[in-house]
């Protein structure tokens, strides 16, 4: 956006202003919401820019890592008991459940079959007489497209909804006693889709933010500036993106496909209203109806090969990837143990990535 | 494009032929067939996020320049 000689400059201007806005201030903790903002302030080392007093933490935003194991054991359960081709996104087909991902089930000769969108999983369906089921994840940014997809009513293709509405997550995040959040870096993608209107109800300083350093840096000031005059203020600063109505079109298909019910997320706990399973009158889509009888038996179990892993901590923003006993000894971008490893919007593997 | 799957990024592009509900868009040289059904009336040359092989959202130029002036004002200034 900005010629790398601007960029320096907003980012060295832009620092300097947040210390001089916090000088003599108490602490203030920002979280954002969205791997790829963990992956600016990492990449650009701007923690190391911004005053002792004033904290960037990561907090749900990544889709792969805060699907729980639950989740994962329902896709792999059935693909254990019924003639399928199981597609899913790359990220997830590497997260590990003692030790068995997606990928290890390939290896094993189950029809796995990674796909960059739901819509390659739909021509694999026209081309094939097996049924085909879509590990579908991911946040209202990826949900309109399996919306879509499912109102295309293949005949052999089924949705295995692992969706979640993210903003139910803000206000639970908010009612958490050891968490400390003082304002919000809206997800940017997300929003393109719901709108400024739909953080309206949350009631912390939010600012709507791009994904370049500059972008992220004005947020903060943003921020200070308003939780230093006690204005609970929602601002938009992707404006070249994001509008106030949002996609009105994809939270038409959205809701038309997809109901609301309370779900689990990894480190979060339920969440009210976050779930999104289809819709009764597309239950024909649906692989949890369809394939009702394989899950009788299905029973989740925990995995103790976790049980160190810190990735729930990690979502919920009250422990960094160091603090984690397993981050970068037992667990690696190679040898993953939790998602947050895995995925490459994940805390863990971005800190694993720049790590020095 | 195995294990390069973003979950929640969306990559802009340029529109460089319409045909609902598909579109061409040129990503800095590579060109790939989007659809492109949750955006109305979307022309050739407009600018486009693309997420998992959908165009989510228009990208507005004219507020592009906006923020770059609001950097100018407090970010170059």
């Amino acid at each position: 956006m900005l010629k790398l000689k601007d960029r320096k400059r907003a980012i060295k201007n832009l620092s300097e202003e947040l210390k001089r806005l916090m000088r003599g201030e108490e602490n203030i903790t920002i979280m954002h919401l969205c791997g790829t903002h963990e992956d600016t302030v990492t990449k650009y080392n701007l923690r190391s820019l911004l005053p002792e007093n004033l904290r960037i933490v990561p907090g749900p935003g990544c889709p792969v890592c805060i699907t729980p194991d639950e989740d994962l054991q329902k896709a792999f359960h059935l693909l254990e008991r019924e003639k399928i081709v199981l597609t899913t996104f790359g990220d997830m087909a590497r997260v590990p459940f003692e030790g068995k991902s997606f990928f290890y089930y390939k290896s094993k000769g189950y029809d796995v079959r990674i796909v960059y969108s739901v819509f390659d999983a739909i021509e694999i369906a026209k081309s094939n007489d097996k049924p085909v089921v879509f590990f579908a994840i991911g946040f209202e940014t990826t949900m309109p497209s399996t919306a879509l997809a499912v109102l295309d009513e293949i005949e052999n293709f089924y949705v295995l909804s692992a969706h979640r509405f993210f903003i139910p997550a803000m206000e639970h995040l908010l009612s958490f006693d050891d968490v400390r959040i003082d304002g919000f870096i809206c997800p940017g993608h997300v929003s393109t889709i719901v709108g400024v209107k739909a953080y309206e109800h949350i009631k912390v300083p939010q600012v709507i933010a791009g994904f370049e350093p500059e972008d992220v840096l004005l947020a903060l000031c943003m921020l200070v500036k308003a939780i230093k005059n006690e204005d609970i203020v929602l601002m938009n600063e992707y404006t070249r993106a994001v509008k106030y109505e949002g996609n009105v079109r994809a939270q038409e298909v959205m809701d038309e496909v997809f109901g609301r019910d309370d779900w689990e997320w990894r480190g979060l706990g339920i969440v009210r209203n976050s779930g999104a399973p289809l819709k009764r009158k597309y239950e024909d889509f649906d692989a949890l109806k369809v394939f009702e009888d394989c899950f009788r038996d299905f029973e989740p179990k925990e995995d103790r090969r976790k049980k160190a892993c810190r990735c729930g901590d990690i979502l919920r923003g009250v422990a960094t990837p160091l603090e984690c006993p397993l981050f970068m000894k037992a667990c690696t971008p190679k040898n993953p143990i939790g998602a947050c490893m895995v995925s490459f919007e994940g805390t863990c593997n971005i800190w694993a990535k720049y790590w020095r | 494009m195995d294990g390069v799957v973003k979950m929640c990024i969306a990559i802009p592009g340029k529109v460089i032929e319409v045909d609902y509900p598909f579109a061409i868009v040129d990503f800095k040289g590579t060109k790939r067939k989007v659809r492109v059904d949750l955006l109305e009336s979307l022309k050739e040359g407009d600018w486009v996020l693309v997420h998992v092989g959908i165009a989510i959202q228009k990208v507005d130029e004219e507020e592009a320049k906006k923020t770059v002036e609001l950097l100018e004002q407090i970010g170059l200034g």
